[in-house]
């Protein structure tokens, strides 16, 4: 559908909150914890923070959950009966202040779930979710959404992206007939589309590379030194895959209870070398070097080969959450032949 | 089917489980569920997710073959968490199963040719399916020969079997057990299987060679086919990665660009060449 504009006070914001509460939804907003902000359910307007580059987790949770029930079982030595998580019902789930990084990361999450054999646990709860982005009027030295087809004000994956105008209004672009939806429930509070654009109030996110060169030249470097080189001091802790929004790796494990129990989908990481120990020992990628490679490859070469959309949205988290300091950043821009300087 | 919970497993029930080697086990598995077992279909070379619901899945090829109506068949080694849970279960027994997943051995483009298989220990059973698949066509297939290999004489699956193949004339069965594993009374070959093939020379006019078995044996296998012949795309084999889900969602069994649950697991020579080597 085309987009529509509308504009939106920012005193009205609290009463959009208020009745979006009033109609039933759980709304997932940035929340203060410490020094971070986290994506969080929050019951109160207040609970909602506004200072923050990106959340510290991203919000795949909502569509993806860190463990996730596939069905549950009750079982005899007669008999197996099997209960099947897609017949629960999935919350309506409003998410309030995504950046449009972790909004675009919806994307390839949905290729991967939805490509060749549809998950239809996965589209039951991304059917129920609404994703209210918050374009970015500031960005940190991890920030390179510029450098993987995004940009501070980019509405992929958004049906609805909120843009602070200079005034503290804000514009509001509505991409998706679920977005409509929402406007016309709450018509009075959109008015008609501001004459301000959103350009001049977007942050300046600096195009670090070239994702299509990174593509080409990663084409022929499976076997490259690089690898063990960059990895050297990676732990293996699995962190960078966890608060990625794109990273979708999982696990299968059962959980019992007696004659109980369920099956569950566990997020995993590329990054542990348990991921693809074989019973027998073997282990096609058993050193860390083998493990980077395959995050790298995967998120910008095989992934982009198949579907043209890097697995990546730059949102910087991997680099910043490193305990070791490695900056997927630093790789992409040594694989382009330029030092970084963050 | 898109509004089916693929994660869901199918219940079978063991009807039969035979012992085929110290920890080796096949069950022969049935449709709880009349419907499922009639919709059910699979071809030679696709594999399954068996589980034991509160321990978790295990993921083997289907070993019976898909000329054998009304069952399936799967035979495992007793080594991890679940295999052991498996290797529990009685007669008579529930357990799960997903699938049918992934590719197939291009066996109806082999008709007219012959055919070698080869396979080291627990991988006869991947092999089993297309074995009896091309007997049950027996008419459909020029020479067929089966070279197979195990650590010792115990360790040989699928004993009985082994002893008709080797009675039938339609049929040229060279075993071999690796050196020590013999015993007073055994009466096939003593070593590697792949110097026991180069020895076989089995023709490689016309033929197509099926190669499953330990990593390292492959590798000295491969060299062995080449010097009695075969070209790269005239020898298939069929790959196992750790798996978790089967449909190419849960990321860890690809090699390189390859996903074996899905694009395989079976590859010809010629496709595995180009792939890293990460399997």
């Amino acid at each position: 559908m085309q987009t529509e504009n509308y504009l939106i006070r920012k005193s009205s914001l609290e009463k959009l909150f208020t009745n979006l509460i009033g109609n039933g939804k759980t709304i997932y907003a940035p929340k203060a914890k410490g020094d971070l902000a986290l994506f969080a359910k929050v019951d109160a307007f207040e609970e909602i923070t506004e200072d923050y580059i990106v959340t510290a987790n991203s919000a795949k949770s909502l569509v993806f959950p860190r463990a996730e029930k596939l069905f549950s079982y009750k079982k005899s030595k007669e008999n197996t009966e099997i209960n099947d998580a897609a017949s629960d019902t999935f919350p309506d789930v409003v998410l309030w202040g995504t950046r449009p990084c972790d909004a675009a990361a919806f994307i390839p999450l949905n290729n991967n779930f939805n490509e060749d054999t549809p998950d239809i646990i996965f589209s039951k709860r991304s059917q129920k979710v609404l994703v209210m982005s918050f374009s970015c009027s500031r960005c940190n030295e991890y920030c390179f959404c510029t450098s993987v087809n995004g940009g501070p004000g980019n509405t992929t994956g958004s049906d609805i992206l909120l843009t602070k105008l200079s005034e503290g209004d804000y514009l509001a672009e509505v991409m998706t007939e679920k977005g409509q939806l929402l406007v016309k429930e709450n018509s009075d509070l959109f008015e008609g589309a501001p004459e301000e654009g959103k350009e001049r109030n977007l942050a300046q996110v600096t195009t670090r590379f070239n994702q299509e060169e990174i593509q080409a030249k990663l084409q022929n470097l499976f076997e490259n030194p690089l690898w063990d080189e960059q990895s050297r001091a990676c732990l293996g802790c699995g962190a960078c895959t966890y608060v990625c929004p794109v990273c979708s790796c999982f696990d299968i494990q059962d959980e019992a209870h007696g004659n109980k129990g369920t099956r569950l989908r566990c997020w995993d990481s590329c990054g542990f070398g348990l991921f693809t120990l074989h019973t027998s020992g073997h282990n096609p990628r058993d050193k860390q070097g083998g493990r980077w490679r395959q995050r790298i490859l995967h998120k910008f070469l095989y992934l982009p080969n198949k579907s043209k959309i890097a697995g990546c949205v730059g949102c910087g988290r991997c680099g910043k959450s490193c305990p070791a300091d490695i900056n997927i950043l630093d790789t992409l821009t040594a694989l382009q032949g330029e030092p970084h300087h963050g | 089917m898109d509004n089916k919970n693929i994660y869901i497993p199918y219940l079978m029930r063991i009807e039969k489980i035979t012992l085929e080697a110290p920890g080796v086990k096949t069950f022969r598995l049935k449709f709880e569920n009349e419907q499922e077992a009639e919709a059910f279909s699979f071809k030679a070379g696709q594999f399954g997710e068996y589980s034991i619901v509160g321990v978790g899945e295990s993921t083997f090829c289907i070993a019976s073959s898909p000329t054998r109506k009304g069952y399936i068949e799967c035979t495992f080694r007793q080594a991890g968490k679940v295999t052991s849970a498996l290797s529990l279960a009685e007669e008579g027994d529930v357990i799960g199963f997903r699938g049918p997943y992934g590719n197939t051995f291009p066996i109806d483009e082999w008709k007219g040719k012959s055919l070698l298989f080869i396979a080291g220990g627990i991988a006869l059973p991947p092999m089993r399916c297309v074995i009896w698949n091309a007997l049950d066509l027996r008419e459909n297939f020029k020479d067929i020969t089966i070279v197979y290999g195990a650590k010792s004489v115990d360790d040989l699956v699928y004993k009985h079997e082994l002893e008709e193949w080797g009675k039938r004339p339609d049929i040229r069965l060279v075993t071999t057990v690796d050196p020590g594993g013999e015993t007073p009374e055994w009466k096939g070959e003593v070593g590697f299987v792949p110097s026991v093939l180069e020895k076989a020379a089995p023709s490689s006019q016309n033929t197509i060679a099926i190669v499953c078995g330990p990593p390292i044996m492959i590798k000295f296998t491969f060299p062995v086919l080449e010097k009695l012949g075969f070209t790269e795309e005239n020898i298939y084999t069929t790959l196992e990665n750790r798996m978790k889900c089967g449909f190419g969602k849960c990321g860890r069994c690809n090699v390189g660009e390859v996903y074996v649950c899905k694009d395989g697991p079976v590859f010809s020579y010629d496709q595995l060449k180009l792939l890293p080597a990460e399997y």
